[in-house]
């Protein structure tokens, strides 16, 4: 069987002179997703989350290795990824539906008959901001809404064109504890319900193990996963089970994995 | 919910402009100021009365041609700024160039435009143009230039072309910088006009000025530069106005309240 995301020894340098230098990004990055599977990597700020994400969606080409997504080898940005960052950022002069819609302006199929078919688009988005509990506020502003709201907008712009993974990166960072919990509950229910794939970067390792299948850890300089931890909580899952004490070993494992990573880095060992 | 300090805000240039004038009249008074070093603002409202239809006249012509340039300015500048904002090597080869030439004082440009253009409007309204074209340009690169790297990396991986992101959001988001620019580069227009008119050109404020000015009116004179500040106040505030109407969602501070 294959798997929908496949890494295979796959390295980054940013550019020429880093390559020749050997100073990779990400190194020996090797991982396989299954077909609606939902992974979280966690790691300390800096070991190239974010490149992993851009080699992903095809933004970044590897320089050696092979990226495979869908069984089709990754060659340039690829339409069936949806992504969303820390920061929401929709556009301001748009309402939360017209923000919504904008992948649909741009990607095909759907930009060739957005015209045509524009009614139809806007019941699909109303119903996605539906479904994450934004209606009524499909017609106001971007900065009229909470940044709690901000955020679950803009999830639903990444999803409005049904991609088939869904990238995410820190995309709670910038939220308070409960509006997190919140959302956390939102992006779960979403992915239980489209069976989409997702890939969450994130450094809060409750929220990986909430909501994740898999966990991965990656290490800082150079970026590379050295933990793989499946997370065989039952689903679907409900807040109350953070407060479990299997949930909490969970966690304490993968945190002090983290903590044996940052000693030798401390120490300028590579 | 128009309180009393919303009220005294919305009035207090006015009520500035008021006092400056209360002032000056008091002092010119007092200490009996020739009107012909330095007229009083009674002596300056005199003229303009006395004078309105030949202040008329050139206040017209000034004003067309100011509008002219400016105009040309925003054809010119969006263009370039939006070459100059899209592209890294528009960028780094035009910028500097532009900079040079923004340094130079544009009146000096006057006497060679006569040469080519004769005396008239042709140099008025390219001098007009010259001065107000800049800050246009900056503005609209600046605007397309600073797009959140991020919302770029969500088109890009939809297959959106660089085009796709410049209309989609880079154009869009450096509205409130052009309206921004128009403000300040009306005003340039204004300053460049007259200038050239000062020294060649028959017709407009510049001509009256100096020509008020060679013939001892000083009242005329200041009569002039009031009507010149007017216009360029009145052409601002009718930015201003198309800026709040036009791109709100820039200034939402204020009216989100």
């Amino acid at each position: 069987m294959t798997a929908f995301v496949d890494f295979h020894d796959v390295w980054l340098a940013y550019n020429d002179n880093l390559l020749a230098q050997g100073q990779f990004a990400v190194e020996a990055i090797d991982l396989q997703v299954g077909e609606g599977e939902f992974i979280a990597i966690v790691g300390p700020s800096g070991c190239g989350k974010s490149t992993f994400m851009k080699l992903a969606t095809g933004l970044k080409r590897p320089s050696r290795g092979t990226v495979r997504i869908g069984g089709q080898a990754v060659t340039g940005p690829l339409k069936i990824t949806g992504m969303a960052f820390q920061a929401p950022s929709l556009l301001p002069w748009r309402t939360t539906l017209a923000n919504v819609l904008l992948p649909l302006e741009i990607v095909e199929p759907y930009r060739s008959s957005f015209k045509q078919k524009k009614a139809e688009y806007e019941a699909k988005a109303r119903a996605l901001l539906h479904s994450v509990g934004l209606a009524g506020y499909e017609d106001k502003f971007p900065w009229q809404l909470s940044g709690g709201m901000q955020q679950r907008a803009s999830i639903c712009r990444a999803l409005i064109h049904e991609p088939r993974l869904l990238l995410l990166d820190e995309p709670f960072g910038a939220l308070d504890a409960f509006t997190r919990e919140e959302l956390w509950c939102a992006l779960r229910d979403l992915q239980a319900a489209q069976k989409f794939n997702v890939i969450l970067v994130t450094h809060d390792l409750r929220e990986s193990v909430f909501l994740a299948d898999t966990v991965y850890v990656m290490s800082k300089g150079p970026g590379r996963f050295v933990v793989r931890r499946e997370i065989d909580l039952p689903r679907p899952r409900d807040l109350e089970i953070t407060y479990t004490p299997a949930f909490t070993d969970i966690v304490h494992e993968l945190r002090g994995h983290i903590g044996a990573l940052r000693q030798p880095a401390a120490e300028g060992v590579q | 919910m128009n309180t009393r300090a919303q009220r005294l805000q919305a009035w207090s240039p006015w009520l500035l402009l008021v006092a400056v004038l209360l002032v000056w009249q008091v002092l010119c008074s007092a200490f009996n100021v020739s009107e012909f070093v330095f007229p009083s603002p009674a002596r300056i409202a005199g003229q303009l009365l006395e004078f309105k239809a030949e202040i008329a006249h050139h206040a017209w012509r000034t004003f067309w041609v100011t509008l002219a340039g400016f105009g040309i300015a925003i054809v010119v500048g969006v263009l370039l700024g939006f070459l100059v904002g899209s592209s890294r090597l528009a960028y780094a080869a035009i910028y500097p160039l532009m900079t040079g030439f923004n340094a130079l004082p544009k009146a000096a440009f006057v006497p060679i435009l006569v040469v080519w253009f004769g005396i008239g409007v042709g140099p008025a309204v390219l001098t007009a143009f010259l001065i107000s074209f800049f800050p246009i340009t900056v503005n609209i690169a600046t605007g397309l230039a600073t797009l959140e790297p991020e919302l770029e990396d969500v088109l890009r991986v939809l297959g959106a072309r660089r085009w796709d992101v410049l209309v989609k959001v880079g154009l869009p988001r450096s509205m409130p910088y052009f309206f921004g620019s128009l403000k300040v580069a009306i005003t340039l227009a204004f300053v460049g006009t007259t200038v050239s008119e000062m020294t060649a050109s028959n017709e407009g404020i510049g001509y009256l000025l100096v020509s008020a000015g060679s013939s001892m009116q000083m009242g005329l004179a200041f009569a002039g530069l009031v009507v010149v500040g007017a216009m360029a106040m009145a052409m601002y505030e009718l930015f201003s106005v198309l800026e709040r109407r036009l791109t709100g969602w820039a200034h939402r501070g204020s009216q989100a309240a």
